[in-house]
Formats: C-alpha cells, sequence, structure tokens
C-alpha cells in the first residue's frame, strides 16, 4: 500500500474544504475526507495483516524513500511497522468522531475544519515518518492548529491556555531538536531512524541525549512534573480539539519517548529507567487524587489523563516486552477512551451550558443515549473487564511485575492503587451527574444525541469495545514491534 | 572589454536604472502613478536579468571578483528591493520625492553589490559608505515628521563611527601586513595581537551594521523612526547584503584567526538572540517590534555562520531568502494598514481578523515563518542554521538557541493572538488592498509556504560555487 495516500487524503480534504462555498460543504467534505481517512488505515491493517501473514518478516513494511535535502541527507522515508499501524488507526477514528461532534460549529466554519484536519495530517505524517527531521517536521506542524483552535474556538482562559500550551510544547520541540542535531552529528550526518537503529552510538553520547529526547517528547504526552498544560489546554479547548490533543496529540509524545528515545538509545534508556518509573509513578497517583479534587468534568478528565498516560511511561520505563506492549495498548486505548469522553462531555456541555458536576443531575432521564455511553467511557476509564483500559493496564501490570526487585515491585503497587480513586472519582462523577434527581429543572427541557454525535460515539464505543473483547488483533500488531525495540534494548 | 560588461552587469544595469530614473528627474517629469509603475517594471526586468549571463572572474587586480553565489546573493537583493517597490507603492505614490528615493535606494543598492564582489578592503569600505550614506537621507524621507530626522540622525552618526573604526582596523592590517587584498591578505595573517586587535575593530564595524548586540541601540530608533518602506530596505536587504560580506571576510580572510572569531560568534550569538528577544517582548509598536525581532533574527544568522564551513554559508543565504520574504511580507501588512489608517501599534491589530482576513493570514503566515514553524519556510531556515551551528558539537550552544526560539514564539504568538482572538470595539475598518500590493504580498506568502518545501532551492545554493 502507497503509505503517501495518508498524508495525501487529509492534505486534499482540507484543500478543498478551504475552496468550498458555505458551511454544508466544509462539513460533509471533512466527514467524506475523514471517512476517506477511516477506509485507508482499515486497508493498510488488512494489507499489513496479509504481509505479515505471508511471511513478510521485515521491521518495516511498505516502505518508500523520496530525496528532500540530499546534501544534508534528508529524506523522505517511510514505513510502518505494527505500533505505527496501531496508531494511525487510532487517529482515523479520533478524526472523524472530531468531525462528526463538530458540526454544530458555526463561529468561522471552514478554518474550524480546516485547522482540525491539519491536525490529522500532522499525526498521519508522523506516524509514518521513519525519518528524525520529517518526523519533526510534522510533529511541530501541529502548533498551528492547537493554538488557534484553543485560542479562537475555545472557552474560559483560552487565551492563556492556547499560550501555555504552544510554549510549552515548543519547549519539548526545542529539547527534541537538540537531542535530533546530536544523534546527526554522533552518526556521522544521518537522520534515519532505521540506519540510526544500527549505529553504535558511545554509552556517554547516549546518556546525554536520551534525557533531551525523552523529556522533549515527554513534554507532549504529560511527563510530570512536564504535565501542567495538559489540564489548561484540554478543558479550554473546543470538543474536537480536546478530542484531538488527548486522543492524538499526546501519543506523539509516546511514541516518540519510545521510537526515538528508547529505541535509538537503549544505553541511556537502562539508565534513566528508575526516574521515569518514579516520575509516571508519581504521574499516576498525583493525576487521580489531583482528579478527585475536581468539579469541572473537563478538567476531570484532563487530569485523569495524565494519570492514564502515566501509565504508557511506565511501561516504558519498565524496558520489559510485556510492559512495552502494554504502554501501547493503553496509548491506543486510552487515545479512542479520552476521545470519546471529551465528546460526551461536549454532549453534555452543549446542552446543559455547565460543565460542573455540582450543577448536573439525573441528566439520564432527558438523554438516554449520552447517559449510556458516559457510563460506558466511565467504566473503561476505571478499568472494567471487557473495556480496553482493562486489557492495556493489566498488560502493563504483568509487564511490570517482570522485574522482580523491590523497587520495580514497590511502583507497580503503587501504579495500581491508583485504580482505587480512579473507581471513586469515575463513580461519583457519573452517578451524580446521571442519575439521582434533576438538579435544574430548565434540564428537563433537554434532547438526547443527534445523529452526528450518535455516530461519533457509536464508532469510538465500537474502538473501546473492540480492543476489551477481542485485545488479540491488537497484540498481534504491535507485539512483533515491541520485540525489536526489546532487542535493541537487550543488545542482540 | 567584453569581460567588463558581463562580469559587472548587475552593477552596470543598477548604474543604467539610476541614470534612467536622473533623466526624468531632469526632464519635464512623470506622474508618480506612472512613473512608479515604470520603476517596479525596471526592477522586474533587473530582477529577472540578474538569472542570465552570470559568469565568475575577477577585474581590476583582484579589487571586483564575482562567482555563481555571488550572482545568487545579488539575485535576492533585487528581489527584496522590487517587493518593497511593490509594498509599499501606496506610500510611495504620495511621496513628493518619488525619482529621488528610488535613486537612493538603488544607489544604496550598488554599493551593497559592490561590497559583495569587493575584494580589496579599499573597494569594500567605499561601497559600504555607499550603502550606507543614502540610506540615511532615505530614513529622513517623512519630511514632516520629526522622528524621521531623528532617525536619520542617530543612523548617520552611529554609522560614521563605525566608519571610523572600520578604517582604523584596516589600517592596522595594512600595517600589520601590508596588503590591502583580500586574498593576499589572509596569506599573511598571523595572529599577532595586532592584528588580533584589527580583527576586533573590523568585526565591531560589522557588528554596528548587523545590529549585533552590544552594537544594536540604534536599530529601533532608526526603524520607529523611518517610514516603513525604509525601514524594510533596513532590516532585510541591508542586513542581508553585510551578512554576506561578513562571511566571506570571517570565512575567507580571517581563517588564521578562526579559534577567535568563533567564540566571539558564539557569545555574541547568544547575546544578540537573548537581548533582541528580551526587548521584543515588550514592544507595543509594530516597527519597533519587527526591529527587535530583526535584531534576534540575527543573532540565528550568526549560530550558521559559526559553522565555518560551506554549510554555514549555504544556510545563512538560504535563510536570508526566506527571511526576505517573511520579514517583508510582516512590514508589507503593516505598510497597508499604517498607510490606510495610521495605525501602528500591536493592539490595533486586535480583532484585525474580522475585518482584513487576507491581511491577516499573510501577516500570521510571516510571522510563523520568523518564529520557525513548519509548515512555513522560516522552519526549514532555522533548522538549517541550528544544524550548520552544531557541527562542532557544542549541543549546549544549540540548546541555548533552541530556547529562544520559544521566547520567541512568545511574542510572535503576541501579534497573532490579538489579530485572532483578541476582542476590539474599534477594529481597523477593511481596508482595499491595491492590486500590486497584494499580488506582492501573495507572492512572499507563496514563498514563505514554497521556498521550504522545494527542496531544489537549497540544494541549488549548496552547489553554487564559492
Amino acid at each position: 500500500m502507497n503509505l503517501l495516500l495518508l498524508i495525501g487524503a487529509p492534505l486534499l480534504t482540507a484543500l478543498a474544504v478551504l475552496l468550498s462555498r458555505n458551511k454544508q460543504q466544509v462539513k460533509w467534505i471533512s466527514l467524506a475526507g475523514s471517512a476517506v481517512q477511516l477506509a485507508l488505515a482499515f486497508a493498510l491493517l488488512f494489507a499489513f495483516r496479509q504481509e505479515r501473514a505471508a511471511g513478510n518478516n521485515a521491521q518495516m513494511l511498505f516502505e518508500q524513500h523520496y530525496k528532500l535535502f540530499e546534501s544534508l541527507n534528508i529524506n523522505f522515508h517511510f514505513g510502518v511497522d505494527g505500533i505505527s499501524v496501531a496508531m494511525i488507526l487510532l487517529t482515523s477514528f479520533v478524526v472523524i468522531a472530531g468531525v462528526l461532534v463538530s458540526w454544530n460549529v458555526e463561529k468561522m466554519t471552514k478554518e474550524f475544519y480546516f485547522l482540525l484536519l491539519l491536525l490529522g495530517l500532522g499525526a498521519y505524517g508522523f506516524f509514518i515518518s521513519l525519518d528524525l527531521f520529517i518526523l519533526f517536521f510534522f510533529l511541530e506542524i501541529s502548533v498551528i492548529p492547537k493554538y488557534l483552535l484553543i485560542g479562537i474556538w475555545g472557552s474560559g482562559k483560552k487565551e492563556y491556555s492556547a499560550n501555555k500550551l504552544a510554549l510549552m510544547l515548543m519547549g519539548g520541540s526545542a529539547l527534541i531538536l537538540v537531542g535530533m542535531l546530536g544523534l546527526y552529528f554522533t552518526t556521522g550526518y544521518s537522520f534515519d531512524i532505521m540506519t540510526l537503529s544500527k549505529a553504535n552510538i558511545p554509552a556517554a553520547t547516549q546518556n546525554l541525549l536520551f534525557p533531551l529526547l525523552f523529556v522533549g517528547f515527554g513534554v507532549f504526552t504529560a511527563l510530570f512534573p512536564l504535565h501542567t498544560w495538559v489540564p489548561d489546554g484540554h478543558s479550554s479547548a473546543p470538543t474536537a480539539g480536546s478530542m484531538f490533543l488527548a486522543g492524538i496529540s499526546m501519543k506523539l509524545g509516546g511514541y516518540g519517548c519510545l521510537r526515538v528515545a528508547t529505541y535509538l538509545l537503549p544505553e541511556g534508556a537502562k539508565e534513566y529507567a528508575n526516574i521515569i518509573i518514579v516520575l509516571s509513578a508519581i504521574a499516576i497517583l498525583y493525576g487521580a487524587f489531583a482528579t478527585m479534587m475536581q468539579k469541572d468534568l473537563k478538567y476531570i478528565n484532563a487530569y485523569s489523563s495524565v494519570s492514564h498516560v502515566g501509565f504508557s511511561l511506565l511501561g516504558i520505563g519498565m524496558l520489559t516486552q510485556t510492559a512495552i506492549t502494554g504502554a501501547l495498548m493503553q496509548m491506543v486505548s486510552h487515545g479512542v477512551m479520552t476521545a470519546l469522553f471529551f465528546a460526551v462531555i461536549g454532549m453534555v456541555y452543549d446542552r446543559t451550558h455547565t460543565r460542573m458536576v455540582a450543577e448536573m443531575g439525573g441528566l439520564m432521564k432527558m438523554m438516554p443515549f449520552i447517559a449510556t455511553v458516559f457510563f460506558i467511557v466511565g467504566l473503561c476509564s476505571l478499568g472494567l473487564p471487557g473495556f480496553s483500559g482493562f486489557v492495556a493496564e493489566m498488560t502493563v501490570f504483568m509487564g511490570s511485575w517482570q522485574n522482580d526487585d523491590a523497587f520495580h515491585r514497590i511502583a507497580t503497587i503503587a501504579a495500581a492503587m491508583s485504580i482505587v480513586v480512579t473507581a471513586v472519582y469515575i463513580l461519583r462523577a457519573t452517578g451524580k451527574t446521571m442519575m439521582g434527581p434533576v438538579v435544574n429543572a430548565e434540564h428537563l427541557q433537554l434532547g438526547d444525541a443527534k445523529w452526528n454525535e450518535k455516530l461519533a460515539a457509536i464508532i469510538l464505543v465500537a474502538g473501546i469495545v473492540a480492543i476489551g473483547i477481542a485485545p488479540g488483533w491488537l497484540n498481534d500488531l504491535l507485539k512483533p514491534a515491541a520485540e525489536e525495540i526489546m532487542n535493541r534494548i537487550a543488545g542482540k | 572589454m567584453n569581460e567588463f560588461l558581463t562580469l559587472m552587469k548587475s552593477e552596470l544595469v543598477l548604474t543604467g536604472i539610476i541614470f534612467l530614473l536622473l533623466f526624468i528627474k531632469i526632464g519635464k517629469g512623470m506622474k508618480n502613478e506612472s512613473l512608479l509603475s515604470l520603476i517596479q517594471l525596471l526592477l522586474l526586468l533587473n530582477f529577472i536579468f540578474s538569472f542570465f549571463f552570470n559568469k565568475e572572474g575577477n577585474l581590476f587586480g583582484d579589487m571586483f571578483y564575482t562567482t555563481p553565489l555571488i550572482a545568487f546573493q545579488k539575485s535576492i537583493l533585487n528581489l527584496g528591493v522590487y517587493l518593497i517597490s511593490l509594498l509599499c507603492s501606496d506610500w510611495l505614490k504620495k511621496t513628493q520625492h518619488l525619482p529621488e528615493f528610488f535613486l537612493l535606494m538603488l544607489s544604496a543598492l550598488l554599493g551593497m553589490f559592490l561590497m559583495i564582489s569587493s575584494g580589496n578592503l579599499l573597494i569594500f569600505y567605499l561601497s559600504l559608505e555607499l550603502a550606507t550614506i543614502p540610506v540615511a537621507a532615505m530614513a529622513n524621507f517623512d519630511l514632516e515628521r520629526k522622528r524621521s530626522s531623528e532617525g536619520a540622525m542617530k543612523m548617520i552618526l552611529s554609522s560614521a563611527f563605525s566608519s571610523g573604526i572600520l578604517l582604523f582596523g584596516i589600517s592596522l592590517i595594512y600595517g600589520s601586513t601590508g596588503s590591502i587584498s583580500l586574498p593576499a591578505i589572509s596569506q599573511l595573517l598571523n595572529g599577532s595581537p595586532l592584528q588580533i586587535l584589527a580583527f576586533v575593530f573590523v568585526f565591531t564595524a560589522f557588528a554596528f551594521k548587523l545590529s549585533i548586540v552590544p552594537f544594536h541601540l540604534w536599530t529601533a530608533d532608526v526603524y520607529e523612526g523611518s517610514p516603513i518602506a525604509v525601514t524594510s530596505f533596513l532590516s532585510v536587504i541591508s542586513k542581508g547584503a553585510v551578512a554576506f560580506i561578513f562571511i566571506t571576510v570571517l570565512y575567507k580572510v580571517f581563517t588564521p584567526m578562526l579559534e577567535i572569531w568563533y567564540w566571539m560568534i558564539v557569545i555574541l550569538a547568544i547575546a544578540t538572540m537573548v537581548i533582541g528577544n528580551l526587548f521584543a517582548l515588550r514592544q507595543q509598536n509594530i516597527k519597533r517590534f519587527l526591529a527587535f525581532s530583526s535584531i534576534a533574527q540575527v543573532g540565528f544568522i550568526l549560530v550558521g555562520i559559526s559553522n565555518a564551513d560551506y554549510l554555514g554559508i549555504a544556510s545563512v543565504v538560504y535563510f536570508v531568502l526566506i527571511y526576505v520574504f517573511s520579514n517583508l511580507a510582516a512590514f508589507g501588512v503593516a505598510a497597508v494598514i499604517a498607510e490606510k489608517t495610521g495605525k501602528e501599534n500591536i493592539d490595533d491589530y486586535k480583532g484585525l481578523y474580522k475585518t482584513n482576513p487576507f491581511l491577516t493570514w499573510i501577516m500570521a503566515l510571516a510571522l510563523f515563518s520568523l518564529a520557525g514553524i513548519p509548515p512555513t519556510a522560516g522552519f526549514f531556515g532555522k533548522l538549517f542554521l541550528l544544524t550548520a551551528g552544531g557541527a562542532r558539537a557544542e549541543y549546549w550552544f544549540i540548546l541555548v538557541a533552541a530556547l529562544n526560539m520559544i521566547i520567541s514564539l512568545y511574542y510572535y504568538l503576541r501579534v497573532v493572538r490579538a489579530m485572532f482572538m483578541d476582542k476590539n470595539d474599534n477594529p481597523v475598518e477593511p481596508v482595499k488592498t491595491a492590486p500590486v500590493v497584494k499580488m506582492a504580498l501573495i507572492i512572499c506568502g507563496g514563498g514563505i509556504v514554497l521556498v521550504g518545501l522545494l527542496s531544489w532551492i537549497f540544494e541549488y545554493i549548496k552547489t553554487l560555487q564559492y
């Protein structure tokens, strides 16, 4: 399969949106475009599985090379392994759901959809790039859309949040940039991930560059204590913006931490693994307890994202194959789940015009569909078996337990304890808002989800359930890729 | 004779245009509008012509030389001047002394051409003066504004001062090496204390022209006082030309002192980026804001220059090309708005998107390019400068530069935020942009998007013989 399609489809959609004449056209073009992207992602999944079934065991499939800045050895090098395929699938789910829930955006509709599609484009490009420079290009391309989406269409202290997010992410990028150039110069002028993964990088250099790259990507994925943009950014963003931020953008960071920092610099990863574990365990617990204190639904989900994403970083820090597979599963699972959560919160907010838990109650009577989805996503978040969250977190714990010294055990137990806290805040929030007596009499007039919202919710619920009930296919995708990474870490 | 014609053809064409303008001025005179169109046409032809018949060689016993790279540098400057003549046409139509304005501007450009091509310290000094004095007169072109003459005065004093220092440096070099020919000097330099002193003086003169911190203090006042056409000429064309010859002098002449000037460049680059950025944070006037941000940009150019190899040259030339598009686009939008409404403050730009979406997008593109955010060309430009600067594996230096990109993003976003997000009860009314100006803005916007993505442009610069 030609991977350029994955960049071409969103690009064409975005351009078509620019040329369209009215809001209806904008929406339908975006929807058609994102449906094509979803179809392409599935086509990629099937093509990938077919190749693997046919016995093609190359690390990267569908590789493509195009020359760009030849004299600097910067080239387009695309290719996918199981991790990329899973991430692309996740992206396409979130993109189409994001397009659907934004159906009612009236303010500057064309610009809104254009920026949204550009954000998706960046993610697709990022996940298929095997050249660090191009990867970085696609990572950075999303700065403008994120900033404008939050600043223009957001709510609350949106300018502050937009600024904070743009600057913190830029700070992360600065660190990545230096780390990337460091790799470039120590390995004889190459940005190619495949070449770099075979290079012999001295341990001292690895120890120098690893923190730069890991922390740089870590900012994107809310590495404690650099997570502070997450609550503000997510809660100020418009619904689709939060979905993209939490569902896709944070995964860019996790993917980078694994593919770039850990994979290319295994000695550095071993050196700093314990620090990563401590930081992510703190993030998991701190995020969970901080969520307990929140009264705003979006803040609840934003802080719980910090906690959930911590599991991915914990899995990476554990450096066992199972834990890394679990970390990747957690990324996919959390991406779908959190996008759904923000979508539902957006639907509730559109109707009640409040996000405060205390000002809502008994919404299930008026909006049974939304309430059901709310329950599903809540149960997934607290790790109920049958949904994606359980599978992912369980795998991380199992992988973590394989390290049999006291330090790793304590970290794992501490992280596992957060699940109890998660249960408290999720049950409290869902119970208070959806069940019980109706708090505000005006809410009695409210209607249930419309077709676009239902469709968005169903697509994402299908994702959660597909991972939760039949995790095998995702495991098959991720495990061999995680194995390659482990091989490099083990020095094979 | 034939060689003279081909090697000096850029200079000769420019001289021809200057004389033509003189004749027009002496004669009955034309209406401003038709004259401006004529000048724009001539500048366009001049720009196109600068790509043809480029040969390399030298004249007058090594006093003047040209190479493909120098020819390309001249094309960049030609392009910049052409764009300025388009972007500022609203203002230019109204000035009383249109032919004089272009006489001065093209004389300065001629000076820059000779300066880039000079192979001899005397020619270099003379052409530097030719490139400076007319600009001071141009800075005074808003005849009724006091600030304009104040800016001109500051500029002439500071450049006279820097010329004095330069001359002192040149005489010390001549005294210690016995030569003023650039190729010969590089053979004769041995790093004696006297020569180091001479180098410091020459360097200081360059620092003045490039407004490298701590020699930047004249910049903001001059930029603010001058008409926008002059400000953009100063901040783009002058800076570019001086950066080009600065590289030549450092790389080709002072090669024996590489270790000394490397660390000077590193320290000054950091100071320039940090101070330029910190001052830009607090500016309210858009011209002053762009002035300080251009100081910070020079800091980034210095990062590239520190490379001391062909990657340094290529990345700087490439960056200047991108900078021409980005900065001229920003100045162009500022010029349109200032000319039609008289508003020059960042606060006045609040709510601009509602009334002027086209201008806002061009401005936003320009600012993102200046900040180095993809997909704009500025991303590639900045990244290549940093790549060039990292070649000596001084990673902390690159880290400082990269962190400065965060600060600069903060203040560029201030303008973006004002335009897109802030509410304003009294926004700039919808401005009607003249077709030429619109075309120029679209050229700039196209350049900002395409120069980065069309990678052959960089590859072409890289292949040019130096």
